[in-house]
């Protein structure tokens, strides 16, 4: 080979593979100038597989079928944020229209990325307010940074389940409502059996079914972003009051390392086996959809709802819980936008829609209309979340660039703040925000 | 125009063709690949909207603000450096077993291999039920003989060890290689050390282990770079024995018990598909094969290096 030539291949190369990867990073772009009136099919892909919720949706969409017969809806359930976001990215004919997800935490990851479509454009056209017709807070929770990329598909209140037959054998005559009240509780609650346990008050460990610690923490009402969007975790009085609660729970009813080993004998969360369905805690944390599951296992025990208890010095509180709950939007790569806007219009805001839907899955109605509706579910229990999810001191959690980084870093440190690693909480929460903001920053362009 | 060529240019023309399926699958599937990774490394880029140059960024969030990546790469070195080891170690111990047994070796090799077939996943599973700590066979066994179990994927010193014992359990590939490798040993070198007085250790460290170091770097080599890629064990391991429900709402985390689980490679599918984050995926992607690349060099000149002392 002449060696002139080598040094014009390696630039000639190199431009090539340049002008290749600048065409391979072009996503695949959708469009909104498609005509909703004509014929079309919209791919429809969502989370639900319990028999019961995929009938409730399939229902929906035959509802809405039949109000837009040019309009058919290929529904695909069981499908996780993971496999969406592949779909999404990639592109191309199979790609959904509609998307809906069940982790609130990564809405700001989508609206911010451009992933999911912006409604606000489709919400003006359609003369949809949406500050009418949803609570603020589901609001929050399904927008990022002025851009309202999802709306909420009914929602989820998490409170306190217990079980009365347990409560009437320690003495107890009713939920406890403080902080105080509940580790006394969860102490007389607490039978052990030989080396191990029979039943536990209140399982505190994290890493437990649901009780991830940003849901038991929203008792306390943090603040996690200052108004720089900076991580004020070591700044909060009430991280360190959350912590110490935690702790205390663990110390009343037998220490971390007997708690974790019990835990680790529980059966699948969403199965029949769930350790608070088989008796084996007395106090549990959960959102409404459980109580749904406790009667159709016809659970051998009487159990009652409640809302979690909150910290002693904020009892005016008393009420509050933790919302999420699931989301829906417009894939940024459909080509048919206003025929998918007019399926998300019809899913969240529809208050008929909205109402039948939540009484077939036993979620919370996501619209005002609907959950002041008198066709609401009447049942108790249900009703308890429904007032946890419309109590003005429920939270829910600020959606950030990067989805649940955040949360998922405060997880990692409350895993080993149980586990007694964390010797010096004050340098580890300050170290936790450093960590947060780095992560944000990283994720920023 | 008819185009005439001379003979060397014809030459070198039939010579790509018969290279060019080659080419073409080291084009596709290791230099774009590759440079698109080193591309990507200095960009901020989500998939979705175009990328922005943005230095070594990527590069120092890495190295310098990324807390898993220091336990990521070391799992990884610790899963490399025992997991490797110890297949090896095993799967020749069991093929020299194999191979002297007279009686009943057929039942052996397909018993030894059968877990091999076992999917990965549920293979993993089975063993996360076994090691169950409160609930698995394997620690109520144990506590009839009086020991107290630990608390295997639950327990972050022993959920490493967990993951080498499921390997050791799948080694029939392994077994069935090093087999083929020791029934290939020349019959006469065994009878010539035999004739020179030469006990089995004798017959193993002068005829045995010379045929068969090819074989061994083989499996050294491939065994490396498998278990740079480790990633599916771990993941459903991690996820089984946490008890977190896996379904459309749950966001898993690698890892479980405290990072313990938590590999680079699935550090990379964490920030460049969870967290959209492709830029620094693509650097700890860079760092990985950056070793993989080092070690297999460092294992290829060693390979040289016993391949000249034997002749």
């Amino acid at each position: 080979m002449p060696r002139w030539r080598v040094p014009l291949r390696a630039p000639v190369a190199l431009a090539a593979a340049g002008l290749l990867l600048s065409g391979c990073a072009n996503p695949s772009v959708g469009s909104a100038d498609d005509d909703p009136t004509k014929p079309v099919t919209l791919k429809f892909w969502h989370g639900w597989s319990a028999p019961g919720e995929v009938k409730a949706i399939n229902n929906s969409i035959a509802r809405f079928e039949k109000l837009h017969p040019n309009i058919k809806v290929k529904a695909t359930g069981n499908v996780t944020d993971a496999t969406i976001n592949q779909a999404l990215r990639a592109g191309g004919d199979e790609a959904p229209d509609v998307v809906t997800s069940f982790t609130t935490n990564n809405v700001g990851q989508y609206c911010d990325s451009g992933m999911w479509a912006d409604l606000d454009p489709f919400m003006s056209k359609s003369g949809l307010d949406k500050a009418k017709v949803f609570p603020k807070t589901l609001l929050d929770y399904t927008s990022y940074d002025g851009n309202q990329c999802a709306l909420p598909l009914l929602a989820d209140a998490y409170g306190m389940y217990y079980n009365k037959d347990a409560f009437k054998e320690a003495g107890i005559s009713r939920p406890p409502r403080t902080m105080s009240e509940f580790e006394a509780d969860a102490k007389a609650l607490t039978k052990r059996a030989g080396g191990s346990y029979k039943r536990v008050g209140f399982m505190p460990n994290f890493r437990l079914y649901q009780n991830s610690p940003d849901r038991l923490f929203a008792q306390w009402g943090p603040a996690y972003f200052d108004a720089k969007g900076d991580s004020r975790l070591a700044k909060d009085p009430a991280t360190y009051k959350f912590f110490d609660t935690a702790h205390k729970l663990v110390e009343a009813q037998g220490g971390y390392n007997a708690l974790e080993r019990f835990r680790t004998s529980f059966g699948d969360e969403m199965s029949t086996q769930n350790a608070f369905m088989n008796g084996k805690l007395a106090m549990h944390l959960d959102g409404e959809w459980r109580g749904l599951m406790m009667n159709e296992a016809k659970v051998g025990f009487d159990w009652g709802v409640a809302p979690l208890p909150v910290p002693d010095d904020q009892a005016e509180t008393y009420g509050r819980g933790y919302l999420t709950g699931t989301v829906a939007g417009i894939a940024h790569s459909s080509r048919h936008q206003n025929a998918a806007w007019e399926l998300v219009k019809y899913l969240t805001a529809d208050t008929d829609q909205v109402v039948s839907f939540a009484n077939a899955i036993h979620n919370v109605p996501s619209t005002f209309a609907a959950l002041k509706s008198p066709k609401l579910d009447a049942d108790p229990t249900f009703r308890t979340f429904l007032d946890i999810a419309q109590n003005k001191y429920s939270q829910v959690m600020p959606p950030s660039t990067n989805g649940g980084m955040y949360v998922t870093s405060l997880q990692d440190f409350s895993y080993s703040v149980e586990a007694g690693k964390v010797h010096d909480l004050k340098k580890g929460l300050r170290e936790l925000d450093r960590q947060i903001d780095a992560d944000t920053l990283q994720s920023k362009s | 125009m008819a185009l005439t060529l001379s003979n060397p240019a014809r030459r070198r023309l039939r010579t790509l063709g018969f290279l060019s399926p080659w080419l073409i699958g080291f084009s596709v599937f290791f230099a774009y690949p590759l440079i698109a990774t080193v591309y990507f490394s200095f960009m901020h880029y989500n998939q979705i909207q175009k990328p922005d140059f943005v230095g070594l960024r990527n590069w120092r969030y890495v190295f310098e603000q990324m807390p898993l990546f220091g336990p990521a790469l070391w799992n990884t070195l610790w899963l490399v450096v025992v997991m490797v080891a110890l297949r090896v170690i095993f799967g020749l111990s069991l093929g020299l077993l194999i191979t002297k047994i007279k009686t009943g070796a057929g039942f052996f090799r397909t018993a030894f291999y059968l877990p091999y077939l076992a999917p990965p996943v549920a293979a993993t599973v089975a063993f996360v039920f076994l090691l169950n700590p409160s609930t698995g066979p394997v620690n109520e066994v144990l506590a009839h003989l009086g020991i107290t179990g630990p608390n295997w994927f639950n327990d972050a010193a022993w959920a490493k060890p967990s993951l080498v014992m499921l390997s050791l359990w799948g080694i029939g590939d392994l077994m069935v290689i090093f087999m083929a490798a020791l029934l290939d040993v020349p019959r006469e070198q065994y009878e010539a050390a035999e004739l020179d007085g030469a006990g089995a250790w004798s017959k193993f460290r002068y005829v045995t282990w010379p045929s068969i170091t090819p074989i061994v770097m083989f499996a050294v080599v491939t065994g490396v770079v498998q278990t740079m890629q480790y990633y599916t064990q771990a993941l459903v391991a991690g996820k089984i024995a946490s008890g977190v429900s896996i379904g459309p709402g749950s966001v898993i985390q690698p890892g479980y018990p405290d990072h313990s689980t938590l590999t680079v490679p699935q550090l990379v599918y964490s920030m460049g598909f969870q967290n959209f984050n492709t830029g620094a995926a693509c650097v700890l992607s860079l760092v990985l094969f950056a070793i993989a690349m080092a070690v297999t060099m460092l294992l290829m000149r060693k390979r040289s290096g016993l391949l000249a002392a034997e002749d």
